[in-house]
């Protein structure tokens, strides 16, 4: 293989990478957005979507898209339910301390589950065909290219949603400033929940998805996906649904370019250096606008 | 902010009751195991099983806890020791060195443990080995197969024992097999960087290989419970290796050679005891795991180890790996130990340090004295389509090869 | 001055208690952890609470100190308080480096940057065979004991704490209050940002090197971004901004961890459930913005005491 070669299959493996990072950091942005809080909770309840989708493949016998459905839906009550418990009481107090809630329902969620799944990983049966195409010798996964195009889809989806309709209007007058909101009318709690609602059944598809492509999931398979999720998110303008996106896919392609042609074992590191030098060019992300705070 | 005073009042009772009674357990079980006469008197034995059972190798902890514990059930259920109970007390060592030291001080001081049992990992078992030396208190490793585990400076640690072999053995004999069976000229290893286990086998891999005439053209590296292997696979198919070493555990290990034939790779990829689960198969699937060979400490089709097996699978309801295996036992080598010494550390530590020719769930070993590293064979597997098949059988390692092993430590 | 009386006899009656054996030795280690997470969480609140400074790689300051430090010790044959002055001096200045550039940013996107350098500082030190490696550091001696940590504990909250009532110190809180105003007033923002990260991180080394000499081996898990969060749960729990508080968060989280060791498969899920609700019935932490010695009856007495002693004297 030349090198060019080499570098197009580096960049197909990137972006497919990368697509994972950037469904889960959709749902991530959308939850800043909204209350500007670090949901470390987010990748287990990814996590938390995973093994629904999981129980309902190996008890209810659903097949995958049944199983996806149901897993979003019921995830998207759990997130519900998570915001309206653990965060909502916590509205008025200083951002620090939600982030450090954040961190224990992430603590709760992580091992409660452990307490019930046990911490040996699970490994999805085969509910669609795995199969790779060889286009020129580039080798392309079908499941992957299947995320891919989800994440594309759900991205414009939720575009559409925040710009176009009434709730999306409200998520965004909201996620400007809440109490005028609230004046004008817009029901905030409601829009709030709803957010949480979203952005889990969006954890949760990711879940069931990588699930079934990288085949198995453990009860703490979301801390490193999370954290990278958030780096994307944060790489492409925190609070900004196509920045998520593309922060993903940038990501992804860092990485699989770095562990192609430099060094694997610094892969991760160089990752986050990237990430420190675009936010050091670009304070608030590749597609953030760099605003100046008001006295 | 005030709407919800009441939620609020609820929920700090609740978490003042959490706390206060948390707190009041976890003292009031110190103070309680204090008693020294309580120990004399009782009709148990206390063991101490310092294990992961949270954070990252939680896995391996777990299954090794779960195999220590049917041990021990088997002979509680037979009567006990001498007509006394062993009890197990646990504690997490949340997969890092500094908490296994902190777990294991707990299980020494606060419940008078007479031997320890664990942690899984090497660097924790190596964290804790100091605070059981000082202590007197005896430990088997169940899985930690790094050398400086008993070992440390060249001179054996009195109280640190292992129920595995050695990474240098694993290593050897993989090179062989992949000289010697394959007829690999080349290889590439594939580690895991955040692993000393993976680190320290892909090293003597490396020598052992290199010495027997072949070559070891690139190495390129991986994190734990990383999910996408393929840009380093990619960078790997370009050596076009003859085979492709990958000392990991399991879980990786079954991603890694999902995406290395998805991407085309087809040359043979070689492991340790560390890929030894049957969930490997589930993971890579089947057709995968064609060309591919490890090595471990017992052969599931062996008659020997059936009755474990069987033991094992009627108590959990699934089929042991090698954790689980190993911590079995490490169980059975304990208690074997207690029967003839009681309470008494010292005994115990004498008697682990002379098992000959004992029977465990793996087969039969015996402990050697002056490296504190049972006398074990190893196997060779293959998987075809799915199954398991036994490819060599490597008797228990011979004196004058243990001899060298030795030298080069 | 009544706090230093207070200091020793609390080490005088704890080392007694240690000595005549009524505390064990599981519970004397973790009097040392607390000691230890002191020193953490009261450097970690200088940059966090009292400047205000959103920072998530506190973990990684620490690394570099422990490791410095036991090379100290282990390759060159020093003394321990070297070896924890130049853990100090290499995490100080890996602290000024870095914040020298990444202070610029605020808020969150310092978070995820402090926290991108801490998990780089533990990646590279997993790639140096030198210290180890992913193995860890094996063969440290055990020179750390009560004494040592309690009394460098002592010296660092008498540091902190008097920075923190000094000139630096109030432009820090300034910052803290209002980044722009304090700017217009005057106050080199840059300058005292830095200035509070990198004495941050070196007592972040400090507390690394005795970490390291406690435990024998010390390896790169012992640092990942999880430790980070705890000590920020630690200085959140405890009030953002107090130095009572960072030492009762130090407190609390280190003994519920010891205390809940005899359930380990609840215990995450028990101190998940305690950090929840803790931030339900105190949001601004134990303390607040609330120094021990300014709760009204404490004060009352301290001023007593003071006075009969000035009257004494």
């Amino acid at each position: 293989m030349d090198f060019a070669h080499q570098l197009v299959q580096q960049l197909i493996n990137g972006v497919s990478l990368g697509s994972i990072y950037a469904l889960i950091a959709l749902g991530y942005t959308m939850i800043y957005g909204i209350i500007k809080l670090i949901n470390f909770a987010h990748g287990d309840v990814y996590m938390v979507g995973a093994y629904i989708g999981f129980a309902a493949i190996t008890i209810g016998h659903l097949s995958i898209f049944p199983a996806l459905l149901l897993s979003m839906a019921i995830t998207a009550v759990l997130g519900m339910l998570v915001e309206r418990i653990a965060y909502k009481p916590l509205r008025h107090a200083p951002r620090i301390s939600l982030l450090i809630t954040a961190i224990g329902v992430s603590f709760f969620l992580e091992y409660t589950s452990m307490y019930f799944v046990t911490p040996t990983p699970r490994t999805f049966p085969e509910v669609m065909p795995n199969i790779s195409f060889n286009l020129g010798g580039f080798i392309i996964n079908g499941q992957q290219l299947l995320i891919l195009s989800i994440t594309i889809v759900l991205m414009a989806i939720l575009t559409y949603i925040v710009q176009k309709t009434k709730l999306g209007k409200a998520m965004r007058a909201a996620s400007f400033d809440t109490e005028t909101a609230q004046l004008m009318g817009v029901d905030s709690d409601k829009v709030i929940s709803m957010t949480f609602c979203i952005g889990s059944a969006l954890a949760a598809a990711a879940g069931v998805l990588v699930g079934v492509y990288y085949n198995t999931i453990d009860p703490l398979m979301g801390i490193m996906p999370g954290l990278k999720a958030f780096v994307a998110a944060v790489l492409g303008g925190i609070g900004i649904l196509p920045g998520a996106v593309v922060g993903g896919i940038v990501l992804g392609v860092v990485e699989a370019l770095v562990a192609g042609f430099l060094s694997s074992t610094f892969r991760d590191a160089a990752a986050f250096a990237i990430l420190i030098l675009v936010l050091l060019i670009k304070p608030g992300g590749l597609f953030g606008k760099n605003t100046n705070e008001k006295v | 902010m005030f709407f919800s005073k009441k939620k609020f009042r609820l929920a700090s009772m609740i978490a003042c009751g959490i706390l206060a009674s948390a707190l009041f357990t976890g003292c009031g079980g110190g103070d309680s195991a204090g008693g020294g006469e309580q120990k004399a008197a009782g009709d148990e034995i206390v063991i101490g099983a310092n294990f992961e059972l949270t954070g990252n190798h939680a896995q391996y902890g777990a299954n090794a806890n779960n195999g220590l514990k049917l041990a021990v059930k088997e002979i509680n259920d037979a009567g006990g020791v001498n007509g006394k109970k062993i009890k197990i007390v646990e504690a997490d060592s949340k997969s890092e060195a500094a908490e296994s030291v902190n777990a294991a001080t707990k299980l020494i001081s606060d419940d008078k443990v007479v031997a320890l049992v664990g942690p899984a990992v090497t660097a924790n078992v190596i964290a804790e080995s100091q605070v059981a030396t000082d202590n007197m208190i005896p430990i088997i490793a169940p899985a930690a197969t790094n050398p400086d585990v008993t070992v440390e400076n060249g001179k054996v640690k009195p109280y640190v024992f292992r129920a595995c072999f050695i990474d240098p053995q694993q290593s050897e004999v993989m090179a062989q097999f992949a000289r010697k069976d394959l007829m690999a000229n080349t290889a590439v290893l594939y580690l895991d960087s955040s692993s000393d286990y993976s680190k320290s086998l892909g090293k003597i891999f490396k020598e052992r290989f290199e010495a027997d005439g072949g070559t070891v053209v690139m190495e390129e590296a991986f994190l734990a419970k990383d999910q996408d292997f393929k840009a380093a696979l990619t960078k790997i198919q370009t050596a076009n290796a003859d085979v492709i070493f990958v000392p990991a555990y399991y879980e990786e290990v079954g991603k890694i050679i999902k995406q290395a034939r998805e991407l085309g790779i087809t040359a043979a990829i070689l492991g340790t005891d560390g890929w030894d689960d049957s969930k490997v198969i589930d993971i890579a699937g089947k057709d995968a795991l064609n060309n591919t060979f490890f090595c471990t400490h017992y052969f599931e089709g062996d008659a020997e180890v059936q009755p474990f097996i069987k033991a094992y699978k009627a108590e959990y309801n699934t089929d042991p790996n090698v954790f689980a295996a190993l911590g079995y036992d490490a169980g059975k080598m304990l208690v074997n130990a207690i029967d003839k010494a009681g309470n008494d550390s010292k005994k115990i530590r004498d008697n682990i340090e002379a098992i000959t020719d004992l029977q465990v769930g793996t087969g039969k070993i015996t402990m050697d004295p002056s490296t504190h590293n049972p006398i074990k064979g190893i196997v060779v597997i293959e998987t075809k389509d799915g199954v398991r098949e036994l490819r060599t059988k490597i008797a228990p390692i011979s004196p004058e090869a243990q001899e060298r092993n030795e030298a080069e430590q | 001055m009544i706090m230093l009386v207070f200091g020793l006899v609390l080490y005088g009656i704890l080392q007694m208690m240690i000595s005549a054996k009524v505390i064990g030795s599981f519970w004397e280690l973790n009097i040392i952890l607390i000691c230890v997470n002191i020193i953490m969480s009261v450097s970690l609140n200088l940059i966090n609470g009292y400047t205000g400074q959103f920072s998530l790689g506190h973990a990684g300051f620490m690394a570099v100190g422990a490791y410095v430090g036991v090379v100290a010790t282990v390759k060159f044959g020093l003394p321990l308080i070297v070896a924890l002055i130049l853990g100090a001096i290499a995490a100080g200045c890996l602290g000024f480096l870095i914040g020298l550039p990444t202070l610029r940013l605020r808020g969150d996107y310092l978070a995820i940057a402090t926290l991108g350098l801490g998990e780089i500082i533990r990646i590279v030190i997993m790639n140096i065979d030198y210290v180890g490696g992913a193995a860890g550091f094996k063969g440290i001696p055990h020179l750390t004991n009560f004494t040592w940590v309690f009394f460098v504990m002592l010296v660092t909250l008498f540091f902190i704490k008097n920075f923190v009532n000094s000139s630096h110190g109030r432009a820090c809180i300034a910052i803290r209050e209002n980044e722009i105003a304090a700017e217009a007033m005057g106050v080199n923002t840059t300058k005292y940002k830095v200035m509070a990260f990198t004495i941050g991180a070196a007592f972040a080394g400090v507390a690394g090197g005795l970490f390291a000499h406690q435990f024998y081996l010390i390896s790169p898990t012992s640092f990942t971004f999880l430790s980070s969060f705890n000590y920020l749960i630690m200085v959140v729990m405890g009030g953002m901004g107090s130095i009572t508080g960072s030492i009762a968060g130090a407190f609390v989280v280190t003994f519920i961890s010891a205390a809940l060791a005899s359930f380990p498969e609840a215990r995450m899920i028990i101190y998940a459930l305690a950090l929840i609700l803790m931030m339900f019935y105190r949001p601004q932490g134990l303390f607040g913005y609330m120094e021990l010695t300014n709760v009204a009856p404490i004060k009352k007495l301290l001023d007593k005491l003071s006075g009969a002693k000035g009257a004494a004297t």
